[in-house]
């Protein structure tokens, strides 16, 4: 038994003098060779910027945006949000203004040439009418609410003070929130609705060739929807896509991506939305102001039968076409005015 | 006038997290909000390096350029503080932000944001409560700046990485620090953030 323990004892002893030797030969070593660099494996941030755009690490909490450490991205985003939009903003919008003014003054309003006949025609269903103005009075809210973000502390806050110009757009940034469902509720109506219209074709080419009626009192051939409206139409599916997609993102941030995601979506979404407010002011001028007879067409629904021959004739051709097949007597589409 | 800068000596910073601890105890920071954190490089690997940081009151703050109702500015120290009587909880402040400062307590649906919240330096708030009030505390937290204290983050670092003050004492004191045992990462964010670099 004491032989026993003996043994180990000496097996124990013979471990530790190896530990030892192994642990005190790399000190041995460090202390006759070169001194330990500490900086040796450090990369410092210059050179960690230049091989990603920004700097990240490791954290103990468990928000994952606090990983990055810094972004010097947040000032070019800076720039572009005080300077490139802004002057992006301003040139998009006041030069659509002051194109929509020179029309309006130098072309003048394109009346019906023939005159109104007092003929009705049926152009707009009701339902068709509902899922026009349900996007336009959301647009039209998403687009004061989301100018105001970015231009409002120019125009709006000299002029009404810091504590009511916070209380606005604190309400103004709900509303910009909750109305953006309503816009896409209309826009996929929209384009469910209209999409079979307004497929381009050769007329469409005719129509630009010919300047779309704009330039001379002639009129250009047109079915239900002409080239510029195609235009209008396809703008605002690609814009609207664009925005809301992008939109989305920025109301839910971080759901699906990083910093530089977030500063990317509110690019696209700010750079699009002032081309789309300047494309729906367009809209907005042709349909009223620039046009007599065409307000009715999505107010009331019907257009008059002079109108409707010269701007879309083709569709008119169609309508009354079907219309004769349809029902020998009775007209329910085109209509006497009492 | 003193340039209020922080700067964090990586070099020294063993990632104990006191600065977070202190800085959510001495203002009474909500749950969820870290107006400090602690960020390592490189973790577990040869040359990793802590740093800890917060709002580093940036000149020419993009913070307070971007804010689309002008709640935040600097004060004549170089502190960047903010209304949040004003704000309206955008989040573009956190798109500018180069340090990630910014944070916002999660209020009702989607991805709503309440009034902003990050450091204050210790310098109580932007709003229009007295200094020192319990009104101003309750809203940013502490006001150490009006007792002539620095940040408590930078006042508890045990290891004494962690540097507030006057941004020309601060970085002589690093300087030396570097001069005298030889090596330096370098101040981290010093760049971004005030434009300007130490160089030894």
């Amino acid at each position: 038994m004491t032989n026993l323990l003996a043994r180990g004892r000496f097996i124990f002893a013979a471990v530790m003098v190896g530990c030892l030797v192994a642990f005190a030969a790399p000190a041995l070593a460090q202390q006759s060779g070169a001194p330990i660099d500490p900086q040796a494996d450090v990369v410092d941030q210059q050179t960690l910027l230049r091989e990603f755009p920004r700097i990240q690490g490791e954290i103990n909490q468990l928000d994952p945006q606090a990983r990055v450490l810094i972004q010097p991205a947040g000032r070019t985003w800076d720039y572009f949000h005080q300077v490139v939009l802004r002057w992006i903003g301003a040139i998009a919008i006041v030069g659509t203004l002051a194109a929509l003014a020179a029309a309006y003054f130098i072309l003048g309003r394109i009346r019906i040439s023939a005159g109104r006949s007092g003929r009705k025609v049926l152009r707009f269903k009701a339902f068709e009418r509902f899922a026009h103005w349900l996007t336009a009075v959301s647009f039209v809210v998403l687009g004061i609410t989301g100018l105001n973000i970015t231009f409002g502390k120019l125009l709006l806050l000299p002029l009404i003070g810091p504590d009511a110009f916070s209380a606005l757009s604190e309400a103004a940034k709900y509303a910009h929130n909750f109305t953006s469902f309503a816009f896409v509720v209309g826009l996929v109506l929209i384009v469910a609705i209209f999409i079979k219209d307004n497929i381009p074709d050769k007329t469409d080419i005719e129509w630009f060739r010919q300047g779309g009626g704009f330039i001379k009192s002639k009129h250009a051939p047109a079915r239900r929807f002409n080239a510029g409206e195609k235009l209008v139409f396809w703008g605002a599916l690609g814009a609207g896509l664009l925005v809301a997609v992008s939109g989305y993102l920025l109301l839910f941030p971080f759901y699906v991506t990083d910093i530089a995601g977030m500063q990317v979506a509110q690019v696209v979404h700010s750079v699009i939305a002032v081309l789309f407010v300047a494309l729906i002011l367009g809209h907005i001028y042709i349909g009223t102001l620039g046009m007599e007879g065409a307000f009715e067409a999505m107010w009331t629904g019907e257009v008059d039968y002079n109108w409707a021959k010269e701007h879309h004739d083709l569709w008119l051709e169609d309508l009354l076409a079907k219309d004769r097949t349809a029902s020998a007597g009775q007209s329910p589409l085109a209509t006497p005015a009492e | 006038m003193a340039r209020m800068k922080f700067l964090c000596d990586a070099d020294r910073c063993i990632e104990c997290n006191a600065c977070v601890t202190a800085c959510k105890n001495e203002n009474d920071v909500p749950w969820g909000i870290n107006r400090r954190r602690v960020v390592t490089i490189n973790d577990g690997k040869p040359g990793e390096r802590s740093v800890s940081m917060a709002c580093m009151h940036c000149t020419d703050a993009p913070c307070a350029s971007v804010c689309p109702v002008n709640c935040i500015f600097s004060t004549d120290d170089g502190v960047v503080l903010h209304s949040k009587d004003l704000c309206i909880g955008c989040g573009y402040c956190f798109y500018a932000c180069p340090f990630g400062a910014p944070q916002y307590p999660k209020l009702s649906n989607f991805g709503s944001r309440g009034k902003m919240d990050k450091c204050t330096y210790c310098a109580g708030g932007g709003g229009t409560e007295v200094p020192g009030s319990i009104e101003e505390y309750n809203k940013y937290g502490a006001n150490r700046m009006l007792q002539g204290k620095l940040p408590l983050c930078a006042e508890m670092c045990s290891t004494k990485s962690l540097l507030a003050g006057d941004g020309e004492i601060i970085a002589q004191i690093y300087k030396e620090r570097v001069i005298k045992r030889g090596y330096g990462s370098g101040a981290w964010g010093w760049i971004t953030a005030y434009r300007e670099d130490i160089t030894v």
